[in-house]
């Protein structure tokens, strides 16, 4: 829905992470007319490298050298396309623009939770989402239910002044499910868009954290039986493998819808995304490219991938 | 006397097989599948490759011990070299031994590096030490409140200023306050930033030269992938930092790259991270790490007890030789080996009872061992069988073979002739025999 992302900063985010991508592969081709086993080798560890998983990495592998076997072609640029329509075609595609202004006006308010593990972004990212619906002109409140993190109250406040929308918090301690009643409350009340609720970043092998999530859940649909519209999940664009352990869990106790991620402005590729969409059948929504406020991207599988390799 | 058959059938059958030793062939699958237990554990490529090479170069030839197989064999090994690689030696914090310690922390953004500080901070009180916490993370958002918060909760004051932006200075005062207030401990939270942002790099830096830490420790999440390695070097070239600190291992994240960070910047991992509690932080444990990102926790229990049974059947084949005196220097160097695997050979004879004084003639220092191993070595195979053969001109050639005074390996003969003593009177001592027996197999 924000459309007014612009696609070079986008691109200039992930160019130094990807240009190690692109140049690998490039490299590994361009010597040789033939494609031969040590090339498959180097591309290969270029994919594994990039967080993709080894399984993934051998299934692209494994399909672009069946690819190769009929192709005459087999020239640099060939071999690049095949591996892009590869990976293309693992990521799922989001079609449905469920979350664009008009259906938001239409059922409102539209509930966004999102959840993570611990530093993976959350906060940030709401502030960065707060101010995009804000500029996209909705009526946005942010929902703090990070009632342990010590200062989690103070950091979100900031966020939601940077964005210049309302906040509901509770002192820490409070039952975070109290804070999001009544959130959600006020929003009905107050005749507002959108509803953005942060909660405190845990480890998905918390059980007791876990069912307190759930809890969060079920309060919202208690009180907005439409709610919530989007679970996000946060992703460290650093994870490892991990991160698939994080989504599958995550996903048991509160349905997740989408997933953004973050700190993509590194080095890092984040490539672990590409199977959590694939095996979870959710698609990622939005990347985060910095620590400012307009650092969010919508994501778009076509050009993430064309920005992986241009 | 059953189960000795079938160990000895075990083995027999083996070297028929060729399953004796490890080879190329028999570790093959194995090594594969390794390699992938590593990569899916997010140990990084390349490391991950160089260091599968590297044990195997190593362990090819080795004996398989009976009731296990080569894979199970190589299996193990790498897990003692997994271990021994993350364990680092100078793995304690250094204290300055004048003026204040300062301990700087840095990391990657969400690393976990204001929660630490204060897991350091009390975990450092508590050894009482006098801690000061600063709050140099001057941009993200409430930060500062976070780490005071923190420091409210275990009582330890948390230095800030303000007003100020300028994380330099802050942590340059912070010295300060703490000296003029008689804290010799100073804990410096900095911003979570990116190794390839060039502005914050460079404050990192800055900070480093304006206080001198004594020691720098890199933050890292247990969770982290494949980048590890870039950010660990690109950290290490900058500040130089002196441990790692691996948090979040509270989760099911395998911690792989905590192998990748040590292999390309070899600096010790100190600490451990485990929650959101105050008191959740433990000095880093290798083994554990190691069969984290392994898993296979059975097959070393496996092996390892294997290992335990091939010692007692060395100790007990050593022990049918020492009572029936056909001891020789052979014996004595894998009796010298042995021991060294079990611990101080005077705590092990200070288990047997009723052997008083006569111990006092034989000398057993550990550090001993070591000379006696190079010289029994520089025995030709005859000499060991026979000590008795053992002349003038063979002792001076034994000398000069190990690098050892000739009254060295005189004493050593005596030595070793005062222990063949003690033998026969074990020899007729049953209460000193029976007490060996239970001793054994712990
Ligand atoms: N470089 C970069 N840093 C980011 C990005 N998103 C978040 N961060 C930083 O990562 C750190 C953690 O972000 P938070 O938003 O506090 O993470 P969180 O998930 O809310 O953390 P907890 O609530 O403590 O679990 C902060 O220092 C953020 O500034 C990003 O896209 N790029
Ligand atoms: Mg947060």
């Amino acid at each position: 829905m924000f459309k007014n992302f612009n696609l070079d900063k986008l691109k200039n985010g992930l160019s130094k992470t990807k240009k190690r991508l692109f140049d690998g592969i490039q490299e590994a081709i361009s010597t040789k007319a033939v494609i031969d086993e040590d090339i498959l080798d180097e591309l290969e560890e270029i994919l594994i490298s990039s967080d993709i998983g080894v399984d993934t990495a051998m299934n692209v592998i494994k399909n672009t050298r069946a690819e190769l076997y009929y192709e005459s072609d087999r020239s640099k640029l060939n071999i690049t396309q095949i591996i892009k329509n590869e990976l293309e075609s693992i990521l799922l595609k989001d079609d449905k623009i469920a979350s664009d202004k008009s259906s938001i006006i239409d059922k409102k308010p539209h509930v966004i939770l999102v959840v993570g593990v611990n530093g993976a972004g959350k906060t940030t990212t709401i502030g960065k989402l707060a101010y995009n619906y804000k500029n996209a002109g909705l009526n946005v409140l942010i929902a703090s239910a990070d009632t342990f993190r010590a200062a989690a109250n103070e950091q979100l406040e900031i966020w939601a002044n940077r964005a210049g929308v309302k906040i509901i918090q509770k002192s820490t301690g409070a039952d975070p499910s109290s804070v999001v009643f009544e959130a959600l409350e006020n929003a009905k009340l107050n005749n507002v868009d959108v509803v953005l609720i942060d909660t405190a970043g845990r480890l998905h092998t918390k059980s007791n954290l876990m069912k307190e999530l759930e809890k969060i859940r079920n309060v919202i649909t208690k009180v907005i039986p439409h709610a919530p519209n989007e679970v996000f999940l946060v992703v460290d664009g650093n994870s490892g493998q991990n991160a698939l352990v994080q989504a599958n869990e995550f996903s048991k106790s509160t349905k997740l819808t989408g997933l953004i991620v973050t700190k993509l402005d590194g080095t890092a590729k984040g490539g672990v995304i590409i199977q959590i969409s694939a095996e979870q059948k959710i698609p990622i929504k939005y990347i985060g490219v910095g620590e400012g406020i307009d650092d969010l991207q919508d994501f778009d599988s076509k050009e993430f991938i064309e920005a992986l390799f241009s | 006397m059953l189960e000795d058959l079938t160990l000895k059938f075990d083995k027999a059958l083996k070297k028929v097989t060729g399953q004796g030793r490890l080879t190329e062939q028999n570790i093959s699958d194995t090594m594969r599948e390794l390699r992938r237990v590593l990569l899916d554990a997010d140990v990084n490529y390349k490391v991950a490759k160089s260091f599968i090479d590297d044990v195997k170069i190593k362990a090819l030839g080795e004996e398989v011990l009976a009731s296990v197989s080569p894979g199970q064999m190589i299996t193990k090994i790498l897990y003692d070299e997994l271990t021994r690689l993350m364990g680092g030696t100078r793995s304690e914090l250094t204290f300055s031994a004048s003026g204040p310690t300062i301990i700087l922390m840095v990391g990657l953004q969400g690393s976990g590096k204001t929660t630490f500080s204060a897991k350091l901070a009390k975990y450092l009180k508590d050894k009482n030490r006098k801690v000061l916490l600063t709050a140099a993370d001057v941009y993200r958002p409430a930060a500062k409140d976070q780490l005071k918060t923190l420091g409210t909760q275990i009582e330890i004051p948390v230095f800030s200023i303000d007003e100020s932006k300028d994380a330099v200075l802050i942590s340059q005062e912070s010295v300060k306050f703490a000296v003029a207030n008689g804290l010799n401990t100073i804990i410096v939270d900095t911003a979570g930033r990116l190794h390839v942002d060039d502005v914050l790099m460079d404050e990192i830096k800055r900070i480093k030269a304006a206080i001198k830490p004594t020691e720098i420790l890199f933050v890292v999440d247990s969770m982290t992938g494949q980048d590890a390695v870039n950010s660990a070097k690109a950290f290490h070239d900058a500040v130089d930092f002196d441990g790692v600190v691996l948090t979040k291992l509270d989760g099911d994240s395998r911690g792989g790259s905590a192998l990748s960070i040590k292999a390309v910047v070899d600096v010790p991992i100190k600490f451990s991270s485990l929650g959101e509690k105050l008191d959740s932080i433990e000095i880093f444990h290798p083994d554990r790490l190691a069969s984290r990102i392994l898993g296979k926790g059975d097959v070393i229990s496996l092996v390892e007890k294997a290992q335990i049974q091939y010692d007692e059947r060395e100790a007990e084949d050593l022990e049918k030789k020492l009572l029936s005196n056909n001891f020789n220097f052979e014996d004595f160097l894998k009796q010298i080996k042995m021991i060294k695997k079990m611990g101080s050979l005077k705590s092990l004879l200070g288990m047997i009872p009723g052997l008083g004084t006569n111990l006092k003639n034989v000398d057993v220092d550990d550090k001993q061992l070591i000379k006696v191993e190079s010289i029994i070595q520089s025995m030709t195979k005859e000499e060991r069988g026979n000590p008795k053969i053992l002349n003038g001109s063979r002792r001076m050639r034994i000398a000069k073979g190990s690098g050892n005074s000739i009254q060295d390996i005189n004493r050593l003969i005596k030595q070793f002739k005062e222990m063949g003593k003690m033998m026969k009177m074990f020899k007729n001592n049953k209460n000193l025999q029976r007490a060996m027996k239970k001793g054994k197999g712990k």
